[in-house]
């Protein structure tokens, strides 16, 4: 009998801890992620629809969405080919110097955003080392929409790369040298046998390269140059609004950019949900 | 079709996998390279399949450089180790995979391929299983798949790696047999690799033993299992006893087993001699010289009986093989002992300044009066 209660006891107990510590998570998360979200699109309605759909309408705010698709739409196809590119050279040859291009791929994750962006004013800037050969030539890439893509690709380097290395090592090789002693060239190799296996890994990781090519701030403030109209991007945009005390045109740009991160986040949990031992460098099923 | 593999090597960083090996390939041949892990005779069939290449020698197909050719352009079969199944494509688009990636000029036409992958999923016995993936596959119908795959694109060579190394041991044996008929069926050239010599000794024409890179021996089964060239053969191919020789008063001897008649006539003062298990006679009569051996444990295996011996006077266990019928007659129960001698022995001798053994003056060794 006092077993039981005992055991009862426990249980009540333990139940008890399980319940504090998902409490405790979830006022966590409520306080620090959903709040802020939702602060983001009351602020941005709080003057009604009108008033968001007038500020988004903006000029300004048009060539920011503009210029933010431009600068994704350069740099995560160009990051998609380096991504593969890198994978593959990690993954099937051997080489000199291999760990330091490990390195280097994760070189972006481990420097500060401001400092990738001073590196391009330092190089390509009026003052810079390539400057007065490039004003000569009559190039612009400071404080123009070069610098923007530029600073945009490097900060977003690592993200397809780092997707595609582990699953490719797990994977192997072997399915490509069949393919090839099967009569397949180059082409067909990659094409029907590599991308299929790498298609999901490699949709995850062009997903967070993108996320992360419309919505950085650091970098592509430095080189921006805060030209309205013509180097700010949506985040850019989004502070320009905010020091001019334009709340509701600063949130409804902000709401965008919140609406990008859920959807990306969405697909994202989605394809981890639906494909997560092709993603992740899982044992691969089909062996 | 006739390949010519001539001083073949090919150095790894730390070490060298193969070194300066030759060999020929005879048409319609199925032969086995046998050795452990490491021995380079995976580095030589992926040289064959063009994934590799050697940093010095060649091979010749019929007189053409085989080399020169890349992988997709050899018409060679390659059954990898793990199957390297396409993973996203069903069974038949598996097979029909090296017909679909054929430039127009030479790809059959659907319908023609589609036939072909018909008759192969009914060769590796797997009609009903066309349209599923290889995860919903068991190994062995995996690797029916492979060898479906490889035939498909009707390849004048077949390189199997491992064939049979991920299954388990009853599907292992039936694949066996059911390979070897497929082969005196098809008649296809055919290469394996394995680490296993049950499996060499039971399915191929010829064996190329092989081991540190090099081959150590090339013939039939009988002749490796019978006429090892190496003492790498000896001891790789079945159990074997290995017994040390050194001179006794001007003969070579192992204990009480004197060799009447020097072979080597006195060139050499040590050597090493293998018996096999099955050529280890319990019972000896005197006055026969033979050893004198404790039996320690009787390990029945159906119609065969292993005996652990140990001889007293070499301190040194020995393996003797006895049909099961004769333990009751020869009253063989542990702890009894028995005279036991070799019935046959090949014998090395050891080079006197290296102590390393000379493979080229091997001796088969039978007692004078063989009763």
């Amino acid at each position: 009998m006092s077993t039981m209660t005992a055991q009862r006891q426990a249980g009540w107990t333990r139940r008890m801890g399980h319940g504090v510590i998902i409490v405790l998570a979830s006022a966590f998360l409520g306080l620090f992620l959903l709040l802020p979200l939702a602060a983001v699109f009351v602020e941005a309605f709080r003057q009604g629809v009108q008033a968001y759909v007038a500020s988004i309408g903006q000029p300004e705010a048009l060539t920011a969405i503009r210029l933010t698709l431009l600068v994704a739409v350069i740099a995560v196809p160009l990051n998609l080919v380096f991504g593969v590119a890198a994978a593959w050279a990690m993954t099937r040859f051997a080489f000199r110097g291999k760990a330091l291009l490990g390195a280097f791929i994760d070189l972006p994750f481990s420097v500060s955003p401001v400092i990738s962006g001073l590196v391009y004013v330092l190089l390509f800037g009026a003052q810079g080392w390539f400057g007065p050969w490039l004003n000569a030539h009559g190039v612009k890439i400071i404080f123009a929409v070069p610098g923007l893509v530029l600073a945009t690709i490097f900060i977003t380097l690592p993200f397809v790369a780092r997707e595609l290395i582990p699953l490719m090592q797990a994977q192997g090789s072997e399915e490509e040298e069949a393919a090839r002693v099967l009569g397949a060239n180059g082409w067909q190799m990659f094409f029907r046998v590599t991308l299929p296996n790498i298609r999901w890994a490699l949709l995850y990781g062009v997903l967070l390269c993108n996320a992360r090519a419309m919505g950085e701030f650091g970098a592509v403030s430095v080189v921006s140059g805060h030209i309205r109209g013509l180097t700010t991007t949506m985040p850019l945009e989004v502070e320009m609004r905010y020091n001019e005390y334009d709340y509701v045109g600063a949130f409804a740009i902000a709401s965008l950019l919140a609406m990008l991160a859920l959807v990306t986040l969405a697909v994202k949990t989605f394809l981890e949900w639906r494909y997560s031992d092709e993603i992740a460098a899982h044992a691969p099923g089909g062996h | 079709m006739t390949m010519e593999l001539s001083r073949l090597s090919r150095r790894f960083t730390d070490f060298a996998a193969l070194d300066d090996v030759s060999l020929s390939i005879a048409p319609g041949e199925f032969l086995a390279l046998l050795g452990p892990s490491g021995s380079g005779k995976t580095t030589l069939l992926r040289i064959l399949a063009g994934l590799d290449y050697p940093d010095s020698g060649g091979v010749r197909k019929d007189g053409r450089d085989f080399l020169a050719a890349q992988a997709r352009e050899r018409h060679v079969g390659l059954v990898f180790q793990h199957y390297a199944l396409f993973r996203h494509l069903t069974v038949r688009e598996n097979i029909a995979f090296g017909l679909r990636i054929r430039p127009r000029r030479t790809r059959p036409s659907r319908a023609e391929i589609g036939d072909r992958v018909t008759r192969l999923l009914k060769r590796v016995q797997l009609d009903d299983h066309g349209d599923r993936y290889p995860s919903q596959l068991s190994g062995g119908q995996r690797q029916r798949v492979a060898l479906a795959r490889a035939l498909a694109v009707e390849p004048d060579l077949l390189l199997l790696d491992e064939p049979f190394g991920a299954l388990d041991a009853q599907v292992r044996v039936t694949l066996r047999r059911w390979l070897r008929e497929l082969h005196d069926e098809l008649r296809l050239t055919t290469v394996f690799v394995t680490h296993d010599q049950e499996e060499a000794l039971e399915l191929a024409d010829r064996i190329a033993v092989m081991n540190r890179g090099r081959i150590e021996q090339v013939g039939s089964p009988e002749e490796i299992y019978q006429q090892p060239a190496t003492p790498f053969v000896c001891e790789f191919i079945g159990k074997v006893n290995r017994l040390t020789l050194s001179e006794n008063s001007g003969s070579l001897a192992a204990g009480e087993w004197i060799l009447p008649d020097d072979p080597w006539d006195g060139r050499y003062r040590q050597g090493i001699a293998y018996v096999r298990p099955d050529q280890l006679r319990v019972a000896v009569p005197p006055p026969q010289p033979a050893w004198t051996a404790r039996l320690r444990h009787v390990y029945l295996a159906g119609s065969v009986a292993h005996l652990d011996l140990h001889v007293a006077s070499l301190d040194q266990a020995m393996e003797a093989d006895v049909a099961s019928e004769d333990l009751a007659r020869l009253g063989l129960q542990p702890g009894v002992e028995l005279r036991v001698a070799p019935r046959r022995a090949v014998l090395f001798p050891l080079d006197d300044d290296s102590g390393q053994p000379v493979a080229r003056d091997r001796s088969t060794w039978r007692p004078p009066d063989n009763s």
